[in-house]
């Protein structure tokens, strides 16, 4: 491991609590991974794994009761997850840049969108009014908006909400952050507009050397979009490797439930194959493996021992299946 | 009543909606009076026990077409006939009330579509009263136990409110409200759009054995093409308030026609085509206040020409499926033959 360069983030054993009235909910629960420079981490899972709070706990925006209870987080070797508020805040912007689901509530409907980035850009980088106006207008033109010069000195309401992500994206990369954490992106958006998003999201973090940790219930965008994919469950990694081995070759029963559950166009099936259940909520998480009562491959060891991640085929899988003699899934 | 009739008729459906400015500004800014096209002339039929599913993007007006079907808003123009009666001519509340029980709508939202104060018993049992359905209590209870088992619940969860349970769970609560009165036609508007997706499977599935069981026959409202080519028959694409194709399903994504059926397939990540580079496609849907002249989609698309910056084209029989284009109509376009299935 020592030749390889050492990732841009790394997450070790980050533990996640809530405090509610009756006890302590586990948001999230020992969940460690890395993210090289340049490379795009997809985080998937269904709603409430977990993976939106993976996603604030790093930039540091988690909301009281919730707080880090346990673990570590590394952007570049510098440890950040118990920096003072105002050191985060300016590592939040200049080194990590986020980007929200619905692109109306990361804007100030009050004031245009060139002071907006202007205001940003000036925060982080030592440039003067004039010098930081121009930044903003070639940020807008980089992400495709027309007539920039113009569009820079409108209000959020006038854009369509496809132009209102790009100006959220450009948003982000004010200060040409090392890393940019998308939640959702795409998911208040249109298909079509989907499409044009993603494209230039992929083709920015190429230009700029950018890594994304992308975070989405969709498939699809991460099959398009991610080098390699993390499956979260109830608040634990429950498998991580490269994208076209976790959806060709899943290695976890759930990956291959949650992969097979998805309707293709083309494909003619009378009934989609459908994982029995629900996920458990935060407060009945069984003992073992958090899947063991919906797996079907469930043996004795999942419902007493708990299973780290361990090598699976080409990727790394959370399942007793693959431990030493267990015969593989 | 012959069976050969569709069970639903919808011919030249629109409806306006009135967003002029207040009164007191038009008189004082001269500001005209504007009128929003939602749905602008749709017309097609669904026969008995088939999924048409209506696809397009956000305000392209499928789920007013939905509403309007349900009778949530009156057409401004255009007739619907359901099973041979004009549902516009109908003029005794009690008629309308007996057709009314045939047919029952799915929300989106599994959240807001139950009254959270009321329990899961009181919900799925209140069409049975309103419709006298069926009267006594122990013969409702019996009856909305029944209704929870169709949908894979338990009768015990008729004690219980709608928090206590998941979204894909309230949403079979909803079906089983939505089953209560016997509905022959089910209209779904984006049924599993707030639901991921193994939960969105066992929802899907449940619908089709409930079509299959109770011989149901669907209008189904979605924005996903995956979803809509795994539950439909056919498939009426819209765009600007209109319908610009309707065919069979397999027909339709094994060919689309329209340009912009075209674009909308090739627009959808696909993760057993990961690695194909996607054909972003310019532009954005227009205002629908102000919508392009001739055909709406023109200003986004690559076979336009003068003809369809002017003259709008209408729904048209070509090969195995229906197309308002011009450019297919003239065969500008190459038509591909349908493959057999």
């Amino acid at each position: 491991m020592s030749a390889a360069p050492r990732p841009l983030l790394e997450v070790r054993h980050l533990r996640v609590e809530f405090n509610a009235r009756r006890g302590t909910l586990v948001a999230i629960d020992d969940v460690s991974f890395d993210i090289a420079p340049g490379e795009v981490l997809g985080v998937v899972g269904e709603s409430g794994a977990g993976k939106s709070i993976t996603g604030t706990a790093i930039i540091g925006l988690l909301e009281p009761p919730g707080r880090i209870a346990g673990g570590e987080v590394f952007l570049d070797g510098r440890r950040i997850d118990n920096l003072p508020a105002e050191e985060m805040r300016r590592i939040r912007g200049r080194q990590i840049g986020a980007i929200f689901q619905d692109p109306l509530t990361s804007l100030n409907p009050l004031y245009t969108v060139g002071r907006q980035i202007i205001e940003t850009i000036q925060t982080h980088l030592p440039m003067n009014a004039a010098q930081a106006r121009g930044r903003a207008i070639e940020l807008l033109k980089e992400v495709g908006i027309p007539a920039a010069e113009r569009r820079i000195d409108h209000y959020p309401h006038q854009f369509s909400g496809g132009m209102r992500q790009r100006v959220v994206i450009a948003l982000a990369l004010c200060a040409n952050p090392r890393l940019i954490i998308a939640d959702e992106p795409t998911t208040a958006l249109d298909v079509s507009i989907q499409a044009q998003i993603i494209t230039l999201l992929k083709k920015l973090c190429r230009e700029h050397g950018t890594a994304v940790m992308l975070v989405t219930h969709d498939m699809g965008v991460i099959a398009e979009t991610a080098d390699r994919v993390a499956v979260m469950y109830a608040g634990r990694l429950a498998e991580i490797g490269p994208v076209q081995e976790v959806i060709h070759h899943p290695q976890h029963p759930y990956t291959a439930g949650l992969m097979g559950s998805i309707p293709a166009i083309g494909q003619e099936v009378e009934r989609l194959p459908q994982i029995e259940g629900a996920m458990p909520r935060l407060n009945a998480i069984p003992a073992g493996c958090a899947y063991n009562p919906r797996c079907p491959k469930v043996f004795d060891r999942c419902r007493s021992d708990r299973p780290d991640l361990m090598a699976a085929g080409a990727t790394r899988a959370a399942c007793w299946l693959h431990a030493e003699g267990a015969g593989g899934v | 009543m012959s069976d050969t009739q569709a069970l639903l008729d919808v011919r030249d459906l629109a409806r306006d909606f009135d967003v002029s400015k207040p009164w007191l500004n038009r008189v004082l800014e001269g500001a005209p009076r504007q009128l929003l096209k939602a749905v602008d002339g749709v017309s097609f039929t669904i026969e008995r026990g088939e999924t048409l599913s209506l696809v397009g993007e956000s305000g392209c007006g499928k789920s007013t077409v939905a509403r309007l079907i349900c009778g949530l808003y009156p057409p401004s123009r255009g007739s619907i006939v359901f099973d041979g009666r004009d549902m516009s001519r109908i003029a005794r509340r009690s008629d309308m009330l007996t057709l009314r029980r045939r047919f029952q709508m799915i929300f989106q939202d599994p959240y807001a579509s139950l009254n959270p104060r009321w329990r899961v018993g009181r919900i799925i049992a209140e069409p049975l009263r309103q419709h006298g359905i069926v009267t006594g209590e122990a013969a409702i209870r019996r009856r909305v136990g029944e209704l929870l088992e169709d949908v894979r619940l338990s009768p015990q969860d008729a004690e219980k409110f709608p928090h206590e349970f998941s979204g894909g769970q309230r949403q079979r609560i909803s079906i089983a409200r939505a089953l209560s009165s016997n509905p022959e036609f089910l209209v779904c508007d984006e049924p599993t759009s707030a639901l991921d997706v193994s939960v969105q499977a066992q929802i899907l599935n449940l619908m089709k054995d409930l079509q299959r069981d109770h011989g149901l026959t669907y209008l189904f409202i979605s924005h996903n093409l995956a979803v809509v080519s795994h539950i439909s028959t056919r498939v009426g694409v819209m765009y600007l308030g209109r319908i610009v194709e309707i065919a069979p399903t397999k027909t339709l994504f094994d060919r689309p026609l329209h340009p912009y059926t075209q674009m909308l397939a090739s627009a959808i990540p696909d993760i057993t085509m990961s690695g194909k580079s996607r054909t972003p496609v310019a532009g954005e849907v227009p205002n629908p206040l102000d919508p392009p002249t001739g055909c709406a989609f023109h200003p986004r698309c690559p076979h336009a020409n003068d003809r369809c910056r002017s003259e709008r084209p209408e729904l048209r029989d070509v090969a195995g499926a229906q197309a308002a284009c011009h450019a297919v109509e003239e065969r500008r376009l190459p038509i591909r033959a349908a493959a057999p299935g």
